[in-house]
């Protein structure tokens, strides 16, 4: 089998190199009428390849697609983002029409003539005018929709959780009964003592800390995150909630979020379960095992060589049950030999 | 310019050769071949995304100790990724295409015999080839060439421990782009002045033709952006040689903490963007440049609104350096800023908007004569739209938090500065190859190789649009450790076949360079029939361009088919033609366009 695809391929070769020794021999260089009319069409043609896949994509993939956003905040940047899409949307299906239609429509003839058209203050004042309309409302949006998300201030009652990162696993530490976290820095780090996120255990502040390797986030209440990275730069991404902060060593970046589905109702939204059906059906075929949704922290700035693999799982639950988890967790003053 | 007589040696004339023309061809030839081993490499990558787990006899054979049986490392993945983005960006798409069409056309539009300064302007490629050799030497270190991304963050790029690309490869890495920059500063300034002092007698500015406006601002940003990346890159050189800590702090790594503090990636991020993002601008502009010649000598037609073109030229220009920071919206940086980068790179999209606009006017009632240039042109205009739209959503600060460094993000700046520069490197080889080698390209092979590229480049890049939506993030070596992303494997694999087919069809291109080189049709003066100085020059190259005295300019770039009754678009072309070259004088009574 290999080896009649590899004489395919041989043949194949051969075909092009005998083709395009063969159109070298045509010594036309300049288009002509009929290469123009040619051209053309197939400008047409290729219109309505373009037109058919833009379109199937759009369609067929929907499915695909993240599901609506399981954070409150990110509401707005579904708002935002449905309106920008439905108007690139427009204005490509406007835009590629012309352009290709055009080069139809005007394809050279020896007995036709150009117009001379050089200028013209009117249009071109309507298409500077209309853009930057368009874009006042964009970016009106746009910041104030960064703003609201970005402010972390002011919500006194939020969890704060740290998210700490290293090549290559996560791990997050909850500030426990204080909402305080205690110091951190890799200098406190001794792997002997268990203290592998470097917590500074003079600090009565850390006592309470508890250090996890799944984050449990309880519905309606904003979470607080704090990322530290103890040696490259990454990135930890929650696209369900539309939540994303690069960890950089040396110093503490915030983002914050307020959960809006537990992951057993988002399990029952529709468009998650048409995605997660796609994917059980795909996994089947294959033979592997059911998968069933989850929220996750992703990876996602480059940071060697297991970046592909660098994960962990968050689990959104109702406020009960998240006092339980968190009162069964050990403290770290309990975890770590002093 | 006295040494017209003057006998050249066969290293004076192919080699070390001052003349701007042979230098042009020089950094051509020279991008080519990088852009050869750049297109190789994604095709080796985009294999290992469609197909993770299957072992290939080409994988073993190109990348040796980097793989077991057939199946390439994650380091050497993203080694891969690293240089075909670094080789692409820079090599191909500043060097190869600007190099190219900055030296060939800058003296021959404006009526120059030469560049300011012939000697720098050798070794201004010089320096460029010196760089490409070492960084392609930097391909066959033990541990690999450096793998931090195109981008090099730190800490990633400064600690061998962290990957091993780190390592000699980075060290190469640096050197590479530090000549790198010295050639492309050195050029650049050889243009400006060139630009600005050599016009002949009555090329105003506002009568260059819109390719030595983008190149003359191309060179520009180039001048005031570059030399911070050098800057970045030397501090980079002292964290990783010299124990400084300029973007390095509390870093705890193999066991151990290292003595660096106080320093910041942040500021790393902020230095390499305030080149990385005019870089883009860098890249496109020149190939805007070559399209506006293009499509107005192919419509028949004059630019429509020149003097537009002229200003958002100028707009994009300006705007480019004071939007980096939407690079960098969840790197830490105070949110304050975000909101200030957000309402500066929206702004971009008006200049943008208006060329795109321009542009499609030009089409409109022209009589499109649609050579394999014309055809590159329109790809551009139409993969430049498609690319540019996509902007304004990753612009946006509030939508950039879910996106940034997903596909989307990859889709979209390969639409918009990737295939668009490409195509508008194209269309600059086919439309001025006879003036580059005195002969044509082959027409029909021209035309296969747009077909085949624009379905290939569509059929990869639109639908990475969606796998980015579906949040996969970029520079994984393989998706099969998140089940989320199963129902994407397909869309890649349909992906990588036709980044294989473009792949393998550019081919027919270099087939047709090369052939055409030797065995094309010669050319005529003229054979587009255009307007601008360089179709008055000889056909066979001469030193100083212009056997006699250098033509004097009369008018614009753009008087095709101008009427002798303005107003009546059927009366007779005013000069009996429907082109009017530069230095043709006005007739008595006619409008200045």
């Amino acid at each position: 089998m290999l080896a009649l695809f590899y004489i395919f391929i041989g043949v194949a070769i051969g075909v092009s190199f005998w083709q395009i020794t063969r159109v070298m021999d045509l010594r036309t260089v300049i288009a002509d009428d009929n290469d123009n009319d040619k051209q053309g069409k197939y400008f047409l043609v290729f219109t309505v390849f373009f037109y058919a896949m833009m379109v199937y994509c759009l369609i067929a993939m929907n499915v695909l697609m993240l599901p609506e956003s399981a954070s409150i905040e990110g509401e707005h940047d579904d708002n935002l983002f449905d309106i920008t899409f439905w108007l690139i949307g427009i204005v490509q299906f406007i835009m590629q029409f012309l352009i290709f239609f055009f080069t139809y429509k005007y394809r050279g003839r020896k007995d036709k003539k150009a117009k001379f058209f050089a200028d013209s203050h009117v249009l071109e004042i309507i298409w500077t005018t209309i853009p930057a309309g368009v874009l006042a409302l964009l970016i009106g949006y746009g910041i104030w929709q960064w703003n609201n998300v970005m402010t972390l201030s002011g919500d006194d009652d939020a969890i704060v959780i740290e998210v700490y990162s290293q090549q290559w696993r996560w791990d997050a530490r909850y500030a426990g009964e204080d909402n305080t976290l205690g110091l951190g820095n890799v200098n406190y780090i001794d792997i002997n003592s268990l203290n592998t996120m470097g917590v500074d255990m003079s600090d009565k502040n850390s006592q309470d800390d508890k250090q996890v390797t799944e984050l449990y986030l309880p519905k309606g209440r904003k979470i607080h995150f704090k990322f530290r990275s103890q040696d490259v730069l990454h990135s930890a991404y929650m696209p369900h909630f539309r939540a994303q902060m690069n960890c950089v060593p040396g110093m503490v970046t915030e983002f914050g979020f307020t959960p809006k589905y537990t992951t057993e109702e988002m399990r029952l939204n529709p468009e998650v379960m048409a995605k997660t059906n796609n994917i059980n059906k795909i996994r089947k075929a294959k033979g592997e095992d059911f998968y069933e949704f989850d929220y996750l922290l992703l990876c996602n700035k480059i940071c060697g060589a297991s970046h592909y693999n660098m994960q962990m799982k968050i689990t959104v639950v109702d406020e009960d049950e998240y006092n339980k988890w968190i009162s069964e967790r050990p403290t770290l003053a309990e975890v770590i030999k002093q | 310019m006295s040494d017209h007589h003057h006998k050249e040696t066969f290293v004076t004339k192919y080699i070390f050769s001052q003349d701007h023309k042979m230098i042009s061809k020089q950094f051509l030839v020279t991008g080519m071949f990088m852009g050869v081993i750049a297109v190789l490499m994604s095709m080796l990558f985009r294999m290992q995304i469609a197909w993770p787990e299957t072992s290939f006899t080409i994988v073993e054979a190109f990348l040796g100790s980097h793989q077991t049986d057939g199946i390439m490392d994650p380091d050497i993945y993203l080694a891969l990724v690293t240089i075909h983005g670094t080789i692409m960006v820079f090599f191909v798409l500043t060097a190869g295409l600007s190099g190219t069409f900055s030296n060939l056309l800058i003296p021959l539009q404006i009526g120059a015999r030469d560049m300011a300064s012939g000697f720098l302007n050798m070794i201004s490629y010089w320096l460029f080839f010196l760089s490409s050799i070492v960084m392609v030497t930097s391909l066959f270190v033990e541990a690999g060439p450096a793998a931090a991304g195109w981008t090099i963050y730190p800490p990633l790029s400064a600690l061998p421990q962290a990957i091993p690309g780190s390592g000699a490869g980075m060290t190469l890495w640096l050197v590479s782009m530090s000549i790198f920059i010295a050639s492309s500063l050195i050029g650049a300034l050889n243009y400006i002045v060139t630009v600005l002092n050599l016009r002949t007698k009555g090329m105003k500015m506002t009568r260059l033709p819109l390719t030595m406006w983008a190149f003359f601002i191309t060179a520009i940003i180039g001048v005031v952006s570059f030399p911070v990346l050098l800057s970045a890159a030397l501090l980079l050189v002292f964290d990783r040689s010299f124990g400084t800590s300029f973007f390095l702090s509390d870093i705890f790594i193999s066991g151990e903490v290292l003595h660096y503090q106080g320093g910041s990636p942040v500021l790393f991020e902020h230095l390499f963007w305030f080149l990385g993002h005019p870089e883009v601008y860098i890249v496109l502009l020149p190939a805007l440049g070559i399209t506006s010649e293009v499509i107005s000598t192919n419509s028949r037609k004059p630019i429509f609104g020149y003097r537009a073109m002229i200003l958002s030229i100028i707009a994009i220009a300006f705007l480019s350096t004071i939007v980096w920071g939407h690079h960098m919206f969840i790197s830490g940086m105070n949110p304050f800023l975000g909101s200030v980068f957000t309402f500066t790179t929206l702004l971009i999209a008006i200049p943008s908007a208006v060329k795109a606009f321009n542009y499609l006017t030009t089409l409109w009632r022209g009589n499109l004569q649609l050579n394999p240039a014309m055809l590159f042109s329109i790809g551009l205009v139409s993969t430049f739209v498609t690319g540019g739209l996509t902007g304004l959503v990753l612009g946006d600060s509030a939508l950039d938090i879910n996106i940034h460094d997903t596909y989307f993000v990859v889709a979209h700046f390969h639409l918009v500065m990737g295939v668009s520069a490409i195509f508008g490197m194209y269309a600059g080889v086919y439309h001025w190859f006879p003036k580059m080698y005195g002969r044509m390209m082959n027409k029909t092979l021209g035309y296969w190789h747009f077909w085949i590229t624009i379905v290939c480049a569509y059929g990869v890049f639109w639908p990475m649009h969606f796998i980015g939506l579906a949040g996969l993030p970029r520079r994984y070596y393989t998706n099969t450790n998140f089940p989320m992303f199963d129902d994407l494997l397909q869309i890649n694999v349909v992906i990588t076949l036709f980044a294989l087919v473009g792949g393998i069809a550019q081919i027919i291109f270099f087939a047709n360079f090369f052939i055409s080189m030797y065995r094309g049709p010669k050319a005529t003066q003229n054979p587009w029939k255009s307007n601008t100085l360089e179709w008055t020059t000889p056909v066979e190259h001469i030193h100083g361009n212009w056997p006699g005295q250098i033509p004097e300019v009369h008018r614009w770039a753009y008087d095709y088919s101008k009427r002798v009754d303005a107003d009546d678009d059927d009366s007779d072309f005013l000069h009996g033609q429907d082109f009017v070259s530069q230095n043709t004088p006005l007739l008595e009574g006619e409008q200045q366009s």
